[in-house]
């Protein structure tokens, strides 16, 4: 596909540069906000008017990661000095650190789930998008339309019936079904988008392969799957994005084993509904690796968003 | 090296049939073009001896084994695509390479067959480069690389030379045969441009609306056209035809063109009805005294040749004489055909079997 486009004059470049900048300054506003807050006092946090500059603490984090005790002061000044820094922050406040938090089993929960469960959708729908793509498949049109439209209703609206069927399955708060739940979500979307990726291959090359020598799933695998990477990078970073994020069912199906961060975060303020900078905190931390993800795959995502419109 | 069999092979595409019922012989080591207009079904037959599509019937037999429905990997042929369908995520060496890998041969031997091949195709200096940064004529060198690196008993070719530009192509077509002479593999190779496969090949089959219209040598072909679809679509201009209507009897040695007695050679297939007379245009003479009539319409300068162009009673009529004759517009002259090269078709477009044609059309 060729078309050309003008190439835009300096001032022009200048216009957009100045947009681009402003939109994403309002845009990473509330994040550099969470990112600031998580380095706050609970009381600099919620101090009015808002603090913009303020002592930087790592008391957010400390609670973060840890579970804490009240102690009346005698008791306090009866134990040995604190052996670290954060035994200190938080016996200004008469408390004692007990153990660490569920924050890091949370966390893990939602690398195991969200990892797990795009991995699962890129793979089931490379293999499905691979076959709708290049082999005759009785109904294929019908067997796509069915599989889009998995996709009308928003996936919350099959709550109470998910719910029910994975407490009869023992399901309920695992990770299996924590991953089956969001591949079966995400597999509609993946094999869509992969279709679409593996249709603009040409064949000639698996052709090309089959003549020297190779055989089908050698072409698949050594001329194919190169090629689509593109497609399956922009892809699982879809699929990721949306397992990483979802709330409605993490809470209604996980409390426990499987619980994932997303539901978790919002517990840690406390019961004086104090600690924002604690929430904060793990809101930053949960940020870190789709941003890294993101970050890795960002090469394939700049053309894989293009939907394949942008050609070499 | 093999000799390729193709028996009444059949392919249908749910009900729309693209190859009826082919059936020629392509020999040892020879430069066999398939050539026919655009939909005529070159490809899809190309396709089924390469294996890339099974035949709905017939057969195919490489090198005497019967192969018609076995996968494109067991059959040891080499395919160059229109597009040349170079690995885009490979660099030369490697797509050069990869039909080897396939087969396990150690990297060491790998590397010096390369080598060679490239040594041969001119391209040493591209082996480490990326192939998206490459011309037409290297895509194209390296496509062939990949297809006799691994000495193949046979190489398939659709079209090879169509996606490079028209200057280009002459240089690879002089190429390309060059190669072949100095292999001598056995090579079918798909065209739709005449003069490429008149040029190029050792023989032609002219194929049209999945039908083979007729196979031979080039100059037989040309000479001799089975039909008169084959009489159009082969030279250029393509040859004369003219329809009339009279009886071509079994040992008739003449047949009446408006009223004109027109030498032809002896008929052995008679028939009668609507006939066509065919005649080349290097084939057409001025002469004033020949009875056929035409009045000048035209007239083409091509260095060493001129077309000129009849008007006359059946149809228009293209002569190509030397370019020094003077000739002008409007006026009107005898035609003379040359009698021993004269064709002629029965009503259903066939050649009538003469004298002159049965040696080339008698065989199939
Ligand atoms: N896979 C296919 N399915 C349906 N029709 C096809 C297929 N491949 C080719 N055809 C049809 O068969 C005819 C011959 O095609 P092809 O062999 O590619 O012609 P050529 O190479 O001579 O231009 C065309 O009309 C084409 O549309
Ligand atoms: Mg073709």
């Amino acid at each position: 596909m060729s078309f050309s486009i003008t190439e835009p004059s300096n001032r022009q470049k200048w216009i957009a540069g100045v947009l681009v900048i402003a939109y994403a300054l309002i845009t990473l506003m509330p994040l550099a906000w969470i990112i600031a807050t998580g380095f706050k006092t609970p009381a600099d946090a919620i101090a009015y008017p808002p603090k913009v500059i303020f002592e930087p603490s790592v008391e957010g984090y400390v609670n973060l990661f840890t579970s804490r005790s009240r102690v009346t002061p005698e008791d306090l000044a009866a134990l040995p000095p604190p052996e670290t820094f954060y035994d200190e922050i938080v016996r200004q406040y008469d408390m004692v650190i007990t153990g660490p938090s569920k924050y890091g089993e949370r966390f893990l929960n939602s690398i195991i789930i969200g990892f797990g469960s795009t991995f699962l959708s890129v793979f089931l729908g490379t293999i499905a998008a691979y076959a709708f793509s290049r082999f005759k498949v009785p109904l294929k049109d019908d067997l796509l339309f069915f599989i889009l439209s998995t996709r009308m209703m928003p996936p919350i609206a099959v709550a109470i019936p998910i719910f029910l069927m994975y407490r009869q399955l023992g399901l309920s708060d695992t990770h299996l079904g924590m991953i089956l739940l969001y591949t079966a979500v995400n597999l509609s979307l993946s094999v869509w988008l992969l279709k679409g990726f593996i249709d603009e291959i040409p064949i000639e090359y698996e052709e090309a392969a089959l003549i020297d020598g190779y055989t089908r799933f050698q072409a698949f695998y050594k001329v194919v799957l190169p090629q689509a990477a593109t497609g399956i990078a922009s892809t699982a970073i879809f699929c990721l994005i949306f397992a990483w994020n979802e709330y409605a069912f993490a809470v209604l199906l996980t409390s426990g084993t499987a619980q994932t961060a997303p539901p978790f975060i919002p517990t840690i303020i406390g019961a004086g509904g104090k600690d924002w900078p604690a929430v904060a905190a793990g809101a930053t931390l949960f940020l870190v690796p789709i941003m890294v993800f993101t970050i890795l795959l960002r090469k394939h995502l700049l053309r894989g968003i293009t939907f394949g419109a942008v050609r070499k | 090296m093999a000799q390729i069999i193709i028996k009444n092979l059949r392919k249908e595409f749910g009900a729309f049939t693209a190859v009826q019922s082919s059936s020629f012989t392509v020999e040892d080591g020879e430069f066999f073009m398939l050539l026919g207009p655009s939909g005529c079904g070159k490809t899809t037959t190309l396709r089924m001896i390469a294996g890339l599509e099974l035949p709905t019937s017939g057969e195919i037999y490489i090198d005497g084994a019967e192969v018609s429905q076995k996968p494109a990997s067991q059959r040891d042929i080499a395919f160059v695509f229109q597009m040349f369908a170079l690995y885009p995520h490979m660099n030369v060496r490697k797509n050069i390479s990869y039909p080897l890998v396939s087969q396990g041969m150690p990297r060491a031997q790998v590397r010096a067959k390369v080598s060679e091949v490239a040594e041969i195709l001119g391209i040493t200096a591209l082996l480490d480069k990326p192939v998206s940064g490459l011309s037409g004529g290297d895509r194209q060198r390296v496509a062939l690389g990949r297809a006799i690196v691994r000495d193949p008993s046979c190489f398939l070719m659709d079209e090879p030379l169509g996606a490079l530009d028209a200057e280009f192509r002459e240089h690879m077509a002089l190429e390309l045969r060059a190669l072949h002479d100095r292999m001598g593999a056995t090579t079918v190779y798909v065209t739709h441009d005449q003069l490429e496969a008149m040029q190029m090949g050792d023989k032609i089959v002219v194929m049209n609306h999945g039908i083979v219209e007729q196979f031979g040598k080039p100059q037989d072909i040309y000479d001799w056209p089975a039909t008169t679809f084959v009489a159009k679509f082969i030279g250029s201009p393509a040859m004369n035809l003219l329809e009339f209507n009279d009886v071509a009897g079994n040992g008739a040695t003449s047949v009446r063109l408006n009223d004109a007695a027109i030498d032809v050679p002896e008929i052995l297939s008679g028939t009668n009805g609507k006939l066509t007379f065919g005649v080349r245009p290097e084939h057409v003479h001025l002469d004033d005294a020949a009875p056929y009539r035409g009045r000048i319409i035209a007239s083409e300068y091509l260095g060493t040749t001129q077309i000129i162009t009849f008007d006359t009673p059946l149809g228009a009529v293209k002569a190509r004489i030397k370019a020094d004759v003077a000739v002008r517009i409007g006026e009107v002259t005898g035609l003379r055909f040359d009698s021993r090269s004269i064709s002629l078709f029965a009503p259903n477009g066939h050649a009538l079997l003469s004298k002159a044609n049965q040696k080339v059309l008698s065989h199939g």
